[in-house]
């Protein structure tokens, strides 16, 4: 209690104008930046993915099961920042038992259940069933029965059940579409739909989200399929054109979308934009100036739009490999940047400023603390070691399928 | 105690000394007997004072009125407030405030609230010319329309049947959705129970027939309590005679608290 | 069926009945009778003790106070506004003292001299009004009725006293344009000064016959602002004021 009126009374030193005086304490912080930034990484990778099952895109095949390994991994960590958050995490089931209709965050419980049971989950395991029967087979001891619990005993491995497995795919991935949607796009309505708040009350925020999140997914996918790929000395370089290409598709969308939400707003001039247009020429400029706009979109389309083939089949200008694959990944990361920014304004920028419209306080991230910076990155973190081990036992590799190589592991 | 456990985990008992266990029970029972009956007394007189039978929930509809050219911005609302509610006294936690507002000849509009107005304001002798300036109570207003109770996940916050919105502090995960969602910022999260809290009429108060502390002490009756559709109510007759407003009526929130001489600068 | 779906059907049939089975023992018993909350937090809320006894509690043990209070000027100021919440006071007197602010810091909380407060409601300058002295040495807080009733309107409307004083129309009195009863100075929002109502009562010094000393402003009444009352643009206070 000590420290934490020590921290408000610092913030209340620096507001500026009026704000409310219940407003001086920022409800929403890091953390709660951190987990729509997941799970849009998971939209993303998702409709990455299903563009080569549904739309038939052969070019990206490579990545297919990549892209759904890391969805499942961020999409098992999405609700820790969560859970972290909230006052009374061990309350947290309450949102099952007792969901309020009307309140979007009520839906959380059952979009997550739905996505990752119905979709995800299944969908994985019908497009590894066969092989993981194969391996089964094939191995011996601790892996054996890991992957040999996976199956379930489906151990059938008929054509017809083979084809079904397939047919079944295509179905969940079709199905899947729409529930990713889902997925991030309540996020964004849980935003949009807050009438009190100006910078947040929006009906593009879904829509910018939802397109924001394919960005950051299909930036992801590119930067673990090339790393994965330097480090096993194994990619396709037409798998990274292609994915740079429809990564620079998504970004011209998104950036429309947040341009039109930019112009409108400044063309209606309704009462807020005083106290906006001041919030980000001061507090919001290096984050939303800068690192969203500038750095994490603009740069990165212009790059994009020479490096990759995005205009047809070949590039407007012609790089070699190496530097191509490089421009790729910076690319990628630059927009990684720009993506978590675009969380950060949208949360933390709505909270800055008062509902009076009269005032602007400040957020002071701390350092250490359950909803701390530290955190935060062991939030961010995580997936990619739950990716590893997820990579272990259910490896993605072409290589891997056509000829399952029985692993020796010591049986005791 | 010590020699029964070790009796109880040796081999079977004998019959005298099954029946020298149970009498030490009954032993045991008659002699907490009367601590029991106290304690189910204890708790009848509670649900009883809690649930006095005159109390009809249905028969009542509150709302608040204020009188923005009675308040002198004393702060003894605020104060009391803290007092009654038992709210932290760290000038970051508000179920009610007041703001001073200054509008200077030169069109600007001064706003302050310092400690939400419980230690009074600072005169502000101000060298620039004032055009208008006065005091405005703020609290929640209960909206009969509530975005706070639209948005709680669980169902944690809720308005009862005779029109006060209150928060089930037991129920309350602490998502703080409802905070965002409040246009008025009469919503915080209490520092140590770690759920949402706001003004509740105080509705401890209300049920047994008196009003709540801020009204009880505001000593030039700027703020009204009663009954929205009583015919005769304090409440009535202020709203019957005064023109009134309520803040942010374009989120249709429909909050009832309805201000007497709102000026067209408060937010 | 294939095996698949035999298989997963088992396994979704095993999670759903655990929810199922769950759900029924942890929703809490009241949630939904009253609507979409848990009823029993209404009795949570309202079983919450009294700290501040209101102001009917006291008249039962100090009924001369009460009496004098309420027929006085601060009749609409709860007992507890000066003596703190009491409720503990009135369930267990001789326990609870409660305390009677003597200070002089106390009064100018409300009394002090502030812009923002209302025209007419009593304030003075802390400052220099008897300096040094208790404020109840003068006023008894429970019939504050001033030791002299102030012959000076400038006692309650200081403001416009001051506004007035560095004006061209300082040297007016102020019934000379407000007649006042000796009422208003008892119960002042019973009985209120009169003002001028029509544009010759201006007239009567700044019209162009008008019998008034040389130096006052005059205008033609019959060509100057002639739809309206001189004081929709001339505030009489301060009439050079622009």
């Amino acid at each position: 209690m000590q420290d934490i009126a020590q921290q408000l009374t610092n913030i209340l030193q620096q507001v500026s104008g009026y704000i409310y005086p219940n407003e001086v304490e920022l409800q929403w912080g890091l953390l709660v930046v951190v987990y729509p930034y997941i799970t849009g990484l998971v939209a993303g990778a998702f409709i990455l993915a299903s563009l080569e099952r549904v739309f038939n895109v052969k070019e990206v095949e490579p990545t297919y099961r990549l892209a759904l390994l890391t969805a499942l991994a961020f999409l098992l960590i999405a609700p820790l920042p969560l859970l972290l958050h909230l006052g009374h995490p061990e309350r947290s089931f309450e949102i099952f038992l007792t969901p309020n209709v009307h309140s979007a965050m009520a839906m959380f419980g059952f979009v997550y259940a739905w996505y990752l049971a119905v979709v995800l989950l299944l969908e994985i395991w019908f497009d590894y069933r066969k092989d993981l029967v194969l391996w089964a087979r094939n191995e011996r001891g601790l892996r054996k029965w890991i992957h040999l619990m996976l199956t379930l005993g489906a151990t059938d491995l008929s054509e017809q059940s083979v084809e079904f497995d397939r047919k079944a795919v295509r179905f969940i991935t079709i199905m899947g579409i729409p529930s990713a949607f889902l997925l991030h796009g309540y996020v964004g309505f849980i935003f949009g739909s807050v009438k009190a708040n100006p910078w947040w009350s929006s009906v593009l925020i879904p829509v910018v989200f939802l397109f924001s999140a394919m960005v950051s997914g299909i930036a992801l996918v590119l930067m673990l399929y090339l790393l994965t790929g330097l480090v096993r000395r194994s990619f396709e370089m037409t798998c990274l054109d292609k994915l740079a290409s429809f990564l620079f598709y998504a970004l011209v969308v998104d950036f429309s979308l947040e341009i039109l939400d930019f112009i409108h707003r400044l063309y209606e001039a309704e009462e807020s934009i005083k106290i906006l247009g001041t919030m980000i020429s001061t507090r919001l400029f290096l984050s939303l100036v800068v690192l969203q706009t500038l750095a994490g979109t603009v740069l990165p389309l212009i790059c994009l739009a020479f490096v990759s083939p995005a205009f047809g089949s070949r590039a407007l200008v012609r790089f070699p490999d190496e530097l191509r694959r490089l421009l790729y990944l910076a690319s990628a990361t630059l927009i990684q940047i720009g993506i978590f920014s675009t969380r950060w304004n949208v949360v933390i920028g709505g909270q800055l400023f008062s509902k009076s419209l009269r005032g602007l306080t400040v957020y002071k991230m701390e350092l250490l603390g359950l909803e701390g910076f530290f955190v935060a990155v062991l939030l961010m973190a995580a997936p990619f070691f739950l990716l590893y081990i997820l990579v272990k036992i259910l490896p993605p590799w072409k290589e891997e399928i056509t000829t399952p190589v029985p692993e020796q592991v010591p049986s005791d | 105690m010590s020699t029964e456990a070790n009796r109880m985990q040796s081999e079977p008992e004998s019959p005298q000394e099954i029946s020298h266990d149970r009498r030490e029970f009954l032993k045991q029972c008659a002699a907490a007997a009367p601590l029991l009956l106290a304690i189910v007394q204890i708790a009848e007189e509670a649900a009883a004072s809690a649930n006095d039978e005159s109390y009809k929930p249905e028969e009542h509809y509150y709302g608040m009125g204020i009188d923005v050219n009675k308040c002198i911005g004393c702060g003894r609302c605020a104060d009391a407030c803290k007092t009654e509610n038992n709210v932290p006294r760290e000038p970051f936690y508000f179920r009610t405030w007041v703001e001073r507002y200054v509008l200077t000849t030169d069109g600007e509009t001064v706003v302050t609230s310092p400690n939400g107005g419980i230690d009074g304001f600072p005169s502000t002798m101000s060298e620039r010319g004032i055009l208008r300036t006065f005091f405005v109570p703020k609290l929640c207003n209960h909206c009969a329309n509530p975005p706070c109770v639209q948005v709680c996940p669980v169902g944690a916050t809720f308005i009862t049947r005779d029109g006060v919105v209150l928060v089930d502090k037991d129920y309350c995960i602490g998502c703080r959705y409802c905070i965002q969602a409040c246009p008025y910022g009469a919503r915080f999260l209490h520092p140590i129970t770690r759920t949402a809290e706001k003004c509740t009429f105080c509705y401890h108060r209300v049920v047994r027939g008196n009003v709540p502390a801020c009204v009880e002490v505001c000593p030039t009756g700027a703020r009204i309590f009663g009954d929205v559709r009583a015919r005769s109510s304090p409440l009535a007759r202020f709203t019957r005679f005064n023109e009134v407003q309520v803040l942010k009526p374009q989120l249709n929130t429909a909050p009832k608290v309805y201000y007497a001489n709102l000026d067209g600068e408060v937010r | 069926m294939p095996q698949q779906v035999n298989r997963l059907a088992i396994v979704f049939l095993i999670l759903v009945s655990s929810l199922i089975g769950a759900r029924h023992y942890l929703v809490p018993t009241t949630f939904g009778d009253l609507g979409h909350y848990r009823a029993a937090a209404i009795d949570a809320n309202a079983s919450k003790p009294l700290i501040y006894a209101g102001h009917e509690a006291c008249g039962t043990c100090h009924p001369d106070i009460v009496k004098t209070h309420d027929e006085a000027r601060h009749r609409s100021v709860a007992c507890e506004v000066c003596h703190g919440a009491q409720a503990a006071h009135a369930e267990s007197p001789g326990e609870h003292q409660p305390p009677a602010p003597r200070q002089r810091g106390f009064c100018p909380l409300c009394h002090g001299y502030d812009p923002s407060r209302p025209t007419g409601f009593p304030q003075i300058d802390p400052v220099s009004h008897n300096p040094g002295r208790p404020c109840i040495t003068c006023h008894n807080p429970h019939a504050p009725v001033p030791p002299h009733t102030p012959q000076e309107c400038s006692a309650c409307h200081g403001e416009i006293a001051r506004t007035k004083a560095l004006s061209k129309h300082a040297a007016l009195p102020c019934n000379m344009c407000h007649q006042v009863a000796e009422r208003h100075k008892i119960t002042p929002l019973l009985s209120t000064p009169s003002k001028p109502q029509t544009r010759e009562f201006c007239g009567k010094c700044h019209g162009q016959e008008a019998k008034a000393p040389a130096e006052i402003a005059r205008v033609n009444l019959s060509t100057h602002g002639e739809r309206y009352v001189c004081w929709q643009c001339h505030y009489a206070h301060s009439p050079e004021a622009q």
